[in-house]
């Protein structure tokens, strides 16, 4: 392994990029009100600097040979046979994150300085932000599954946090209840997961999983493929666990972009990314993950066209791109590098998208409803320009961003071979045409048409520090894929991870496979465009649709699935244990204590304090001491 | 003269101490049957030991009578303090003491 090649230099000294923003949360959770003028400055300070380290540390790796580092730190665990180092692993892979999550991650920073101004909690959004960006970095960085699993609940925690920010609303503590305990049922399975690896291999660091995993029994394997992908799930908003996500949006809105679009939801496709050698080994959940990518990215797309919350159908959108990218790492070799990509580039447009969002709703007074929107490109041209282009990073218009590596994942689907490749293809290309329906139909009721503004508001573009790093993020959106996929390819620079690229088979020519996209994505503006853009936008929803509309609204039935399935059950044991709990075990309890407490007072009548009934008695015992005297000795 | 007459005439002397302490209701009475029924117990003694040739018997007598006499103390004493707080000298009176 070059891994064990000494540290030297910056990478010795990675483990700051996690403690820079951890210090930054506790000095502002710590601090308390002294920190309120200058908090916001100093968090955002920490994730810039934690940037700047990961620029610093990837280069450095890009010159080490092997392209990987291993750093020990201490002794997390000893006891008995387990023994847990915590270190970190830095090698391709998780620098692509590392720098994701600390680049969108300080942009949005930026953001929230503009965005959360006039907000008395101020302080505690920026310490939960640098709460949030530590977990993640430590989910990606750890060397092993239970370091991962660490971030993986801080995450979720942040989370928590900062979907509840606002936690006076119902909906929004509601939202960060809901997204917490269905975050839970993932965390079961990467728990179990986890557990599995120990019982099996002894070993939860990534070398020594991945290094024994050919050795274990092929049912083991695949339950292990199975849990992993059950967290991965879970954190990433994907079918059956896809509820929680749309909810989350009750959160600040840059919450939305950095945890709910950019990172976080992505830790899923890390993850199962990095879990490839598992997967290698478990051909059948390698399989369970193409179908369930494959179909959240129809569930999102569909839903997605029928929300009037521009929130919402940007994480519908959300749910659906990460689809995607399951549906990439589900292909295997051929898949990572293009999934890894589509990862990045989406947490260029959608993190733009959602911080467009963030300043629409800024300029209309914290309005989400689309139908109230409209007409607005004139009065927020920079919120207008940069979302724009997001919209078509999104939508895979050729050459930006989306089309590079949308294109990849529908390449690598087809060569697939087979059916199930023709099926995977047919529903990506599909998913194409829906993503660009409804990002047209946003586009068209946000930007264009006649106002329907509620009267009273008047849109103005936000701040320079909110634009800034949506100007930011409209170039990434523009520039990243073509950079990713032609100038410095990923694939080879995350080769020592996934190993040689396999030689693409080509069952469909990539020239052709980007006309059809394309030419899906035109049918998919075209009819945005006949459907909402021609005719006036009536500012309530009609109420006569098709029973297809009317599912697609309720989010295909989620939500009464959920609660048919699990919650009303769940409910119903509850109840049958409360009522075994009060009837039978504080039945057996109380019944003893009344029995002894009543035959005690009963007993208690015999003491008359007559004194001559006493002596009675006495005579009584003694007359029966006595008798029972003669029987035993004349006996 | 066998020790039969003797005993019958402590068990005589001992149901009737018994029968006055459960039906008796005056503290001096049930005192004195009290008594009695002691002074039978040492008649059975004082018998049981003549019939024996042993002084055992008598020793342990002289001891009752002395653990009697300092007991006649205590319970005369606990009688008249009743008698002055509550004016009677029932045993039934002095029933404070139940559930």
């Amino acid at each position: 392994m070059p891994a064990s090649l000494p540290v030297d230099g910056l990478l010795s000294v990675a483990w700051l990029v996690i403690v820079l923003p951890l210090a930054g949360a506790a000095v502002l959770l710590l601090g308390g009100r002294r920190t309120d003028r200058w908090g916001h400055l100093l968090a955002t300070g920490t994730v810039v600097a934690a940037f700047v380290l990961a620029v610093a540390c990837t280069l450095q790796l890009s010159d080490r040979p092997g392209h990987a580092a291993s750093v020990d730190l201490f002794t997390f665990i000893r006891t008995g046979g387990l023994d847990v180092s915590a270190g970190l692993l830095i090698d391709p892979l998780s620098a692509v994150f590392m720098l994701l999550i600390t680049g969108v991650g300080a942009l949005i920073h930026v953001y929230s300085i503009g965005y959360m101004a006039h907000d008395p909690g101020r302080r505690r959004f920026f310490a939960y932000l640098n709460l949030f960006v530590a977990a993640m970095l430590l989910l990606v960085l750890g060397n092993s599954y239970v370091a991962l699993y660490v971030g993986w609940e801080g995450v979720g925690l942040a989370s928590y946090l900062l979907i509840a920010f606002w936690y006076t609303r119902p909906a929004a503590a509601t939202a960060a209840k809901k997204a917490f305990l269905m975050n839970r049922v993932g965390d079961v399975g990467l728990a179990l997961a986890i557990f599995l690896m120990f019982a099996q291999l002894g070993t939860t660091s990534y070398a020594g999983v991945f290094g024994e995993v050919g050795l274990l029994a092929g049912g083991t394997v695949t339950a292990i493929g199975l849990l992993l992908l059950l967290g991965a799930c879970g954190k990433s908003g994907q079918f059956p666990l896809q509820a929680w996500l749309p909810d989350a949006m009750e959160g600040p809105t840059p919450v939305s972009a950095l945890i709910h679009a950019a990172t976080m939801v992505t830790a899923g496709v890390y993850l199962i990314a990095r879990s490839a050698p598992v997967y290698d080994e478990t051909p059948t959940a390698r399989t369970v993950v193409l179908a369930v990518g494959a179909v959240t990215l129809l569930i999102g797309a569909v839903v997605g066209c029928a929300y009037d919350d521009i929130k919402k159908v940007l994480a519908y959108s959300t749910v659906s791109q990460i689809g995607y990218m399951f549906l990439a790492v589900g292909l295997g070799p051929v898949g990572y590098a293009a999934g890894i990509a589509h990862l990045l580039t989406h947490g260029f447009f959608k993190a733009g998208l959602f911080l467009g969002a963030g300043s629409v709703m800024h300029a209309m007074d914290d309005q989400v409803d689309m139908r109230r929107f409209g007409g607005l490109a004139k009065r927020l041209p920079v919120t207008f320009v940069t979302f724009g282009l997001g919209y078509l990073a999104l939508i895979g218009f050729p050459f930006l961003s989306g089309y590079w590596t949308k294109d990849a994942i529908i390449e690598a689907a087809l060569d697939r071979g087979g059916w199930s490749g023709w099926v995977l293809g047919g529903v990506a290309v599909l998913g194409a045409g829906l993503t660009a329906f409804y990002m047209t139909r946003l586009m068209l009721m946000t930007f264009f048409g006649k106002a329907r503004w509620t009267p009273g508001v008047s849109p103005h573009e936000s701040p320079p520090t909110m634009t800034a790093p949506m100007v930011v993020l409209a170039v990434g959106s523009v520039a990243a894929g073509f950079l990713l996929v032609q100038v410095f390819p990923l694939a080879e620079w995350l080769e020592p991870v996934f190993g040689e690229p396999a030689e693409a088979a080509h069952v469909v020519a990539p020239a052709v496979v980007g006309v059809v996209v394309t030419a899906v994505m035109a049918v998919g503006v075209l009819a945005a465009w006949l459907f909402v853009g021609r005719r006036e936008v009536p500012t309530t929803a009609p109420a006569r649709v098709s029973p297809v509309v009317t599912a697609a609204r309720r989010a295909l039935y989620a939500d009464t699935v959920n609660e048919a399935l699990v919650m009303r059950p769940g409910i119903w044991l509850t109840r049958a244990l409360v009522w075994l709990d009060n009837r039978g075990v504080d039945g057996v309890v109380n019944g003893a204590a009344a029995a002894l407490g009543g035959s005690s007072s009963r007993l208690g009548r015999a003491q008359t304090g007559f004194v001559r009934s006493y002596a009675l008695g006495m005579l009584g015992g003694a007359v029966l001491v006595a008798g029972a005297l003669v029987a035993v000795t004349t006996a | 003269m066998t020790i039969t007459n003797y005993l019958v005439l402590a068990a005589i002397l001992f149901t009737i101490g018994a029968v006055g302490v459960l039906v008796r209701r005056n503290a001096i009475v049930v005192f004195m049957c009290i008594e009695l029924m002691l002074n039978s117990v040492n008649l059975t003694l004082i018998t049981f030991a003549r019939a024996s040739g042993t002084v055992d018997g008598q020793v342990i007598a002289l001891f009752v009578m002395v653990v009697a006499a300092a007991e006649v103390v205590v319970g005369l004493a606990i009688i008249m303090s009743i008698y002055r707080t509550r004016r009677s000298a029932s045993v039934d009176d002095v029933n404070l003491l139940k559930y």
